[in-house]
């Protein structure tokens, strides 16, 4: 690895301040939305500089697949160190493994299968700056989300390889950031051992048929598709199989909802009757064609566009009100590129009343599931899929 | 890796705040007022100083305390009690309802 001083030097050398403003919905987060520039990253939304937050703007959600350059970057600890693929190492043990491992880039490479899958990593806070009354936090508009193809291997063929204990509860995940004071919690995150085990959860090295960009985990990360991004650590260094629920900061102290408040997939070696970890994503969607304030031309062909995704279900529609939600008409759906994955919505507007037309948006999972009216107040400001509207004027 | 980190981590406590900035982010300019110059010290320790405006609309004197306390107590913050005063009083006066 890079010494600290060479790693300051190089994320010196990298960053740029970005001048330009980036285009925003009239009902994103108050306050200007300033550009910056990381290393290997486009422009994005800058939401704080030290430990690096950045998000994806609006313009970059429209493709099927969220570029490398510009996939939202989160992080909770300020060290991030460049990693030597060469030296690097994945250590997999803990009470339950009964065959503890190390492995080099090359075994991940050569003695495992490699799988493909499309999946959406949202981080649990994202849209908790449009939040009303607004929580403290990182002040994320739409855009701490992306949808990429990610490959790698199989966790459970890792953890099968390092013989799981039949009493094993959880598998707990670190990575080669930390803090900069050594009494600052490590980032330290563990998933239910079935989730672990689940065939779509992987040890990611490639994201879109690259090798992983360094401020979205190089040269390994964890993908649990379906759940929120907190869990997707990033630079694994450090694989347990436990066969106790492992009581870190960040799982008992942190990424909490209040018990029962939420649909989704439940954390039970995680919860108390107050609190739960957060889980999975729920039924969202997001206009990415138009931000509130568009103009339409009066008469002009014009269609709505955006995405929809879940947890895992699949989207099974959308629907589209432009009268204040009393009736719904549905959007045709895009291809199908994995239930992990987002739906791509299309929906052709009405230009031919001049005015206000404002338009909502709603989606539905195959198992379901709807988007709310109202949001559930948490004290993270988490879960924000309350149904969105775009104003837009026709004339 | 981690030894060399922390002893780091240390040095830069010890040295005072900015150390571990990264470039652009003195850029950040705080309010002028008293407990100030604390505020930015200890604060930047960690994290840059735009998370203080950045959550100021969410704040009130009531919401920084937590957050004060939160640093102190969950993330091991180096801050005395009269700083943490000094901290909460240039916060509460400085950056309670808007950036």
């Amino acid at each position: 690895m890079t010494s600290r001083r060479d790693l300051l030097l190089a994320a010196a050398g990298g960053w740029l301040l970005g001048g330009a403003r980036a285009a925003r919905a009239a009902d994103a987060a108050p306050g200007a939305d300033e550009l910056g520039t990381l290393a290997g990253k486009k422009p994005l939304i800058r939401r704080s500089w030290r430990p690096p937050n950045y998000e994806t703007p609006l313009a970059d959600l429209v493709p099927a697949f969220t570029a490398n350059d510009a996939f939202f970057v989160r992080y909770h600890l300020a060290v991030i160190p460049e990693i030597d693929v060469g030296t690097w190492r994945l250590k997999v043990g803990g009470s339950g493994a009964q065959k503890p491992l190390v492995l080099t880039l090359h075994d991940l490479r050569h003695d495992y299968k490699r799988v493909t899958l499309a999946a959406v990593n949202q981080c649990s806070g994202n849209r908790r700056g449009l939040f009303t009354p607004r929580v403290p936090g990182v002040q994320w508009a739409n855009g701490a989300m992306g949808n990429a193809e990610w490959t790698g291997v199989r966790l459970g063929d890792v953890l099968s390889r390092a013989g799981v204990a039949a009493n094993a509860v959880e598998v707990v995940f670190n990575g080669a950031d930390v803090p900069v004071l050594p009494t600052t919690p490590d980032f330290l995150k563990s998933i239910p051992i079935e989730r672990a085990l689940d065939e779509n959860t992987l040890i990611a090295l490639e994201m879109n048929g690259h090798p992983l960009p360094h401020w979205n985990g190089a040269p390994a990360r964890l993908v649990v598709p379906g759940w929120t991004g907190t869990y997707w650590i990033k630079h694994l260094t450090e694989i347990r199989i436990e066969t106790a629920p492992f009581d870190g900061f960040w799982m008992k102290g942190a990424y909490r909802v209040p018990t029962g408040a939420f649909p989704g997939a439940r954390f039970k070696s995680q919860e108390t009757p107050e609190t739960t970890p957060i889980t999975e994503i729920l039924v969202n969607s997001l206009v990415t064609s138009h931000a509130s304030g568009a103009r339409l031309v009066h008469g002009a062909k014009a269609e709505l566009a955006g995405k929809a995704w879940d947890g895992g279900a699949g989207i099974g529609a959308v629907e589209i009100s432009t009268d204040g939600r009393q009736s719904w008409q549905p959007a045709e759906l895009g291809r199908d590129l994995g239930r992990f994955a987002w739906r791509e919505f299309r929906y052709r507007l009405d230009t031919s009343k001049p005015g206000a037309l404002v338009v909502a948006v709603r989606a539905r999972s195959r198992d379901g599931a709807t988007q709310p009216d109202k949001l559930t107040a948490n004290p993270g400001g988490y879960h924000d899929n309350i149904v969105q509207t775009v104003s837009l004027e026709v004339g | 890796m981690r030894g060399v980190l922390l002893a780091a981590a240390l040095a830069v406590t010890l040295a005072g705040a900015g150390a571990l900035a990264v470039a652009g982010e003195e850029t950040i300019q705080l309010h002028e007022g008293s407990g100030r110059d604390i505020a930015a010290a200890r604060c930047a320790i960690c994290h840059s100083l735009d998370y203080i405006p950045n959550n100021a609309p969410v704040m009130d004197r009531g919401g920084w305390q937590k957050t004060i306390q939160k640093m102190r107590d969950k993330y091991g913050a180096p801050v005395s009690d009269p700083e943490a005063q000094q901290i909460l009083d240039y916060l509460a006066g400085s950056y309670a309802g808007k950036p």
